[in-house]
């Protein structure tokens, strides 16, 4: 049976009570749900803002085929994962994942999974503005956030 | 074919998308970066390490010895950094 799949890319912040709301509501076979929101960071204070440049269509595609993948592998009940874009102040949110399933592993793991392969697979690219006015350049892809994604056992592309 | 490049692809480039007519030796993803490498210095500057350049076929990640055939939309751009 298909379970519900939520996959956004926008501009505005996310409600994440609401989200969860979406996922857990009227239902009795819900036994755990993992939330998963990522914050920008100032950096000790030296950032203004992170910009983030997307590839409309293919962010949201690319969001929706990990989402199915973790569908496939895990027994969850639903999946939602919210991605933003454009100029995020430190301390706002710029991503958020939450799984449902009957039980806490299943939900803990698909979480992580969304999370790793939608850091390495999906288009978002991050800009950093600098407090002091000058532009700190583009964030570099981490060789970390490849080897997470790799443990999967899957290639991250 | 519809050529469009992000980030910092896209600032050296000093364009977002282009329509090019490729030559017909270029002939997959991997050519294709290296052919583009020479069109001129903003290009070379771009693609000066062609191995950390990704390439999406339709929006489909592909790898560097994957044939073009006859996308529509070519992207390319740099490791992703989402999250």
């Amino acid at each position: 049976m298909a379970i519900p799949i939520t996959v956004r890319v926008q501009a505005e912040p996310f409600d994440t009570a609401a989200e969860t709301a979406k996922l857990t509501a009227g239902r009795t076979d819900v036994g755990a749900v993992v939330t998963f929101e990522g914050l920008c960071r100032s950096e000790d204070g030296t950032l203004a803002a992170l910009e983030l440049e997307h590839y409309p269509g293919m962010a949201e595609a690319e969001i929706a085929r990990v989402a199915e993948e973790a569908s496939r592998r895990w027994p969850v009940l639903g999946l939602a994962a919210i991605h933003r874009y454009g100029k995020i102040a430190p301390g706002a949110p710029i991503v958020l994942v939450i799984a449902t399933s009957p039980h806490r592993r299943a939900a803990f793991e698909a979480a992580e999974f969304l999370m790793d392969f939608l850091k390495t697979r999906a288009p978002f690219w991050k800009k950093e503005h600098r407090r002091d006015g000058t532009e700190g350049g583009w964030v570099d892809a981490r060789e970390a956030d490849d080897a997470a994604a790799a443990r999967w056992g899957v290639t991250s592309g | 074919m519809k050529i469009r490049y992000f980030a910092w692809v896209r600032e050296r480039v000093g364009k977002p998308e282009e329509e090019i007519a490729l030559p017909a030796e270029v002939t997959t993803a991997g050519e294709l970066v290296r052919w583009l490498k020479t069109r001129g210095e903003e290009y070379d500057y771009a693609f000066e390490r062609p191995e950390v350049i990704r390439v999406a076929i339709d929006q489909m990640h592909v790898t560097a010895d994957t044939p073009l055939g006859d996308a529509r939309e070519v992207a390319l751009f740099p490791p992703m950094t989402g999250g």
